[in-house]
């Protein structure tokens, strides 16, 4: 394994290393370097500090585990790979990524899931344990984003207008959801009975990640949120 | 070729906050503030940098600071003529920098410790502090070549175009000691950038450092032209400085009520408030206040005597983080920064949009 310190490293320098041909590196002292791993595959990252901005951006295929919080917009249209993150993330997580999997541990800042999409077996999923901020999946065209609520604090389990302008895939919010108030556009609902398996498939990889229990983690209601069109401008401008 | 102003120019383009507060009321020197702007150097283009310490005069508490950049030594004469007709200087000089090659063109850069003639303000009718910001105001729209940066009591701001590290080492702000500090790093988004551009914007003991580009400028700028507010620099942090003065100052309103203007919720997330007299609230400032309603992106650092409020925009389309270590609380654009002043920071999180964070030093510590 390749250890790097990051201190004193400028984004640049970082990431000139991180492309040499290693297939793991532990990063140690990191402080606010952008774009790390960015583009990247085949590789594993692992991370000490605080990562900048668009950590894993356009990432394709590496895998990026980071041992506390991440700032914002990690994954930016990232198309395949992995990001862990065991702490906090920041704003715009996952912004239009369209594959791979980012598992956050705890709380998400605002517009997680901006814009995700999918394409026949491209399908990215976004969990995040804690609360996710206001506008979690604004515009979401497609795949998975859940949302677990598994701490104890004074925050809704999702903030202010979720799924707004929500048009494709899938959300999946561990509550009754009772005071949560979403836009005309979308159908939420209870989880069905058949669902349980598609929900377990992707939460398995998360509780084996971070030592949660899946049954536990299941025991409890989930609300599914989806589009109540696959295309809500359809006739909006011309007949397609 | 003659430098462009504020607002002959526009230029296309984000910016870095960060702030520290000993709740105790311990005074740091400058040098954890100007570490925290390292790691988000990216985030500003070299067009502008600054800081605002508080508790940094404690030998001239009592008197306001003027802070002021003066285009050559002529100008410098003919404005302390003006002040001394207007106010008692106990003290004045060159505020010290450093000769550094980051940091070129400065202006003539001086400060005055000034009391004001009370027959002066009395024969006007008005108060100290309203007799401070007329000042302020008629030096800084008419007086070609000078400018006021700060007036504040036991307060200053230190600004120049630069990177925000650099203007810290140029002012030499390790050698202050105060019990909080702001800075912030420029990217202009559309104006050029000169000294006077740079943040913190500051009237009296307010300060503020702004990353965001507010799109209800005008709307905001001729409302709080009514009231003998002048902005002179068309940039949207000027602007936010001095609602704040007004609602606070003048209208009397608490910190949180001015958040609850500027950063008011959606009228729809006010119908939906369950506390029938918190509702109203909402409502009664949104209503008397509409056209001091902020739009689009911004995350401030307010500062004041003895506190700090950082709020932002109610759709929050700006990053600002929170953090704590014993009497100190940390606000940044970046964790990264908070790490920066201090790698063990707990605690740390981020407001939701329009929720102001309001710190203040313990009753009496700061003086």
């Amino acid at each position: 394994m390749n250890k790097i310190q990051a201190n004193d490293m400028d984004y640049k320098a970082l990431n000139e290393v991180l492309r040499t041909d290693q297939t793991e590196t532990y990063l140690s002292g990191c402080c606010g370097q952008r774009f790390i791993g960015a583009g990247m595959s085949n590789k594993a990252i692992t991370i000490d500090g605080i990562p900048g901005n668009a950590l894993g951006a356009y990432l394709n295929g590496a895998v990026i585990t980071v041992n506390g919080n991440a700032q914002d917009a990690v994954g930016d249209t990232m198309n395949d790979g992995q990001i862990v993150i065991h702490g906090n993330i920041g704003d715009a997580a996952g912004y239009a990524m369209r594959g791979g999997k980012i598992f956050v541990k705890g709380n998400a800042g605002y517009r997680a899931g901006i814009h995700m999409k999918a394409y026949k077996d491209k399908i990215p999923v976004l969990i995040i344990g804690g609360h996710a901020g206001s506008f979690l999946g604004e515009y979401q065209a497609g795949g998975i984003i859940i949302v677990l609520g598994l701490y104890e604090d004074d925050r809704p389990i999702v903030g202010n207008f979720p799924c707004t302008g929500m048009h494709g895939g899938k959300m999946f919010l561990r509550s009754t959801c009772s005071d949560i108030h979403f836009p005309h556009q979308v159908t939420a609902r209870e989880l069905h009975a058949e669902e349980k398996d598609e929900l377990s498939a992707y939460l398995r990889e998360y509780c084996d990640l971070f030592g949660f229990d899946l049954n536990t983690m299941l025991d409890a209601p989930f609300t599914v949120i989806t589009p109540d069109s696959k295309n809500p401008y359809k006739q909006m401008y011309v007949q397609n | 070729m003659d430098m462009k102003k504020e607002g002959q120019v526009r230029i296309p383009s984000g910016c870095a906050i960060a702030a520290v507060i000993s709740k105790e009321g311990r005074r740091m020197s400058g040098e954890a503030i100007i570490n925290a702007m390292k790691p988000m150097h990216d985030r500003s283009n070299g067009l502008g940098g600054g800081f605002a310490g508080y508790g940094i005069y404690p030998a001239y508490k009592d008197f306001y600071a003027l802070h002021m950049f003066f285009d050559s030594r002529t100008t410098r004469k003919e404005c302390e003529a003006f002040l001394k007709e207007r106010f008692e200087i106990v003290f004045s000089e060159l505020i010290p920098t450093r000769k550094i090659k980051a940091i070129t063109d400065e202006p003539i850069i001086w400060r005055y410790f000034v009391s004001p003639l009370s027959s002066v303000y009395t024969a006007m009718q008005i108060d100290e502090k309203e007799f401070i910001a007329r000042t302020v105001m008629q030096i800084n729209a008419q007086m070609d070549g000078a400018y006021v940066f700060s007036s504040g009591k036991n307060m200053g701001a230190f600004k120049a175009v630069g990177f925000p590290e650099d203007v810290g080492v140029f002012y030499q702000l390790e050698e202050y000691e105060g019990y909080s500090w702001t800075a912030h790093g420029r990217y202009p988004t559309n104006t050029p950038g000169w000294w006077g551009g740079a943040h913190p914007f500051t009237l009296l003991d307010w300060s503020i450092v702004h990353n965001g580009e507010i799109s209800s400028y005008d709307a905001n700028r001729r409302f709080i032209e009514m009231f003998g507010y002048q902005c002179t620099l068309q940039t949207d942090t000027e602007v936010i400085t001095y609602i704040m003065d007004y609602l606070i100052r003048v209208q009397g309103l608490t910190l949180r009520e001015a958040a609850n203007v500027v950063a008011a919720p959606f009228w729809s997330t006010i119908e939906r408030k369950t506390d029938p007299a918190e509702q109203e609230k909402y409502r009664y400032l949104r209503t008397v206040f509409s056209s001091l309603l902020i739009t689009g992106p911004f995350s401030i650092v307010l500062g004041f005597e003895g506190g700090l409020m950082a709020l932002n925009d109610r759709l929050k389309l700006r990053s600002m983080v929170i953090g704590e270590k014993d009497d100190k609380t940390f606000i940044a654009s970046e964790e990264s920064a908070i790490r920066a002043m201090e790698p063990d920071a707990q605690h740390i999180w981020a407001p939701a949009g329009g929720e102001p964070v309001i710190i203040q030093v313990k009753d009496g510590a700061f003086e």
